[in-house]
């Protein structure tokens, strides 16, 4: 409630009335006024999305547009990800990063167009990877960049039953989108580009529509039995499916390989800013991991908290192996679950390790990702 | 919604006065800003505890927050079910959602609490 101040500043999408309506609760997320959770809680909306279908406000999502003959060469130096193969309506995970290797921002990338790519970044980069793209614009003629995300809305539908409700308002065409692709449709005669992707480790679809339908496409989904939900539970939702956030599990002092996502880190690009520095660091055995851990005594992790080796009675700074970059409670998994980075030699599976709880130690137990995968 | 029989700290903790024993608990505010209880940590039976002083944490999935004891005085008791099955704080938090019995050391304390009129007062 201290961040009632700033409301002012912050932007708003265009189904910001449309939550406070709703009794959803607000929240400043990155530069945005959005909804963290509406009535009903964070919990019973993460149990709607694993059972039936949920969907999301994404509209802050950064969404840029790059169309051109020289679109797929620029990118190629931009982002980690391997253009030339990717088909028109297909989609690839994908980091930029910088000449270090750092990780300035994580992406979606879509072809939509033999010469036209839509590339989705976080709300809170949005600013910091314009800044990083539009030095490198000049002098290029050969394509040109649109900021999107002011024109268009982006709802997120996840859940079980998301394809088929999806599917039903399509009159069955969004079905025919296989899973990481992108493909437009019509919903209840809404224009609405769809891709099959998310970030909840469901199925369903992520539906961009022009701004002015925004309002139109949310009522449509919520009378077709979509529970509307916040980022609170899309944070429990993306971490229970091993999923990283950006600003917390990476950043540009981590890289793709000690994050174990070197397989999105593509770097034989022409050009390519972080090509170099990807290609070294790929050879490089990595001094930390980033690791999935889940609590084995009562606790609940958080970012920022310390990691300790086992079998130690004080909170000494010496013991500290790492750190909790997320954590939180789990619904689903019914415990506490966390992600965070240990030295290299603490990362296997199985590994027994502490959790310094504000004072308390707590133990936990690193295991594999993703703690929840759909069945 | 906060009942006349029950005192009010600023921090969002109420307490019931019976005898020179006073059970503490958390407001419906306090719940409310907090969302889902999915944790709650409590001190032993037992300790001694100043007026306003932290006693433990309260967590929610998304934060976590330090309780403060509205009176002072020795703890002679711990709602067990509340550690047990977080969620009665999120059902009851004015009744069986309750977290902590003090003996207190000085009934002047409670002069230091609201009533609910002006407690509710503090959350326009």
């Amino acid at each position: 409630m201290s961040e009632g101040s700033q409301t002012a500043k912050l932007k708003k999408t265009v189904l910001h009335a449309t939550h406070v309506e709703s009794n959803a609760k607000m929240v400043p997320f990155g530069g945005w006024d959005m909804p963290v959770q509406y009535a009903d809680g964070i919990i019973a909306e993460v149990k709607m999305v694993r059972n039936s279908a949920g969907m999301f406000d994404v509209s802050h999502m950064g969404r840029l547009e790059f169309e051109g003959s020289g679109a797929e060469e620029f990118l190629g130096t931009i982002l980690s990800a391997n253009l030339p193969i990717l088909k028109i309506g297909r989609s690839k995970y994908n980091f930029i990063c910088n000449a270090s290797g750092g990780i300035i921002d994580d992406a979606m990338v879509y072809r939509i167009g033999d010469e036209k790519f839509l590339l989705v970044i976080n709300a809170g980069n949005t600013d910091v990877d314009i800044d990083w793209i539009n030095p490198r614009l000049r002098g290029r003629s050969d394509f040109t960049m649109s900021g999107v995300t002011n024109d268009t809305a982006m709802v997120a539908v996840q859940g079980p039953k998301a394809v088929e409700i999806v599917d039903d308002l399509t009159g069955n065409t969004a079905s025919r989108i296989r899973r990481f692709c992108i493909g437009d449709a019509e919903v209840n005669g809404i224009p609405s580009t769809l891709a099959r992707t998310g970030y909840t480790g469901e199925d369903g679809f992520e539906i961009v529509v022009s701004a002015d339908h925004g309002v139109e496409l949310w009522t449509v989904l919520k009378q077709a039995g979509v529970v509307e939900c916040g980022l609170g539970a899309r944070d429990v939702l993306r971490l229970e499916a091993g999923l990283p956030l950006h600003g917390n599990d990476l950043s540009t002092d981590t890289n793709p390989f000690e994050a174990g996502f070197g397989r999105f880190a593509y770097f034989e690009a022409p050009g390519c800013i972080s090509g170099f520095a990807l290609k070294q660091l790929s050879t490089q055995e990595q001094s930390r991991a980033l690791i999935g851990f889940k609590m084995t005594g009562r606790g609940i992790p958080r970012a920022g908290l310390n990691i300790l080796k086992i079998g130690l009675s004080g909170a000494d700074a010496s013991n500290v192996i790492g750190t909790v970059t997320s954590g939180t409670h789990s619904p689903t998994v019914d415990g506490g679950i966390g992600m965070g980075y240990v030295e290299q030699k603490f990362s296997a599976t199985g590994t027994q390790i502490v959790i310094d709880v504000r004072g308390r130690l707590i133990e936990a137990k690193v295991v594999e990702m993703p703690f929840y995968k759909r069945g | 919604m906060y009942p006349e029989d029950l005192k009010y700290s600023k921090e969002h903790e109420w307490v019931r006065m019976n005898g020179n024993i006073a059970e503490v608990g958390v407001t419906v505010f306090a719940r409310e800003s907090l969302g889902d209880v999915v944790y709650v940590d409590l001190p032993e039976a037992g300790a001694d505890i100043g007026q306003f002083a932290k006693f433990g944490e309260i967590e929610s999935v998304k934060a976590v927050s330090d309780l403060f004891s509205p009176v002072g005085g020795k703890i002679v008791e711990v709602n067990p079910e509340a550690s047990d099955r977080p969620e009665v704080v999120n059902e009851e938090p004015h009744g069986s959602g309750w977290l902590i019995r003090v003996e207190l050391s000085d009934m002047a304390q409670l002069d230091e609490l609201m009533d609910a009129a002006t407690y509710e007062a503090t959350l326009e």
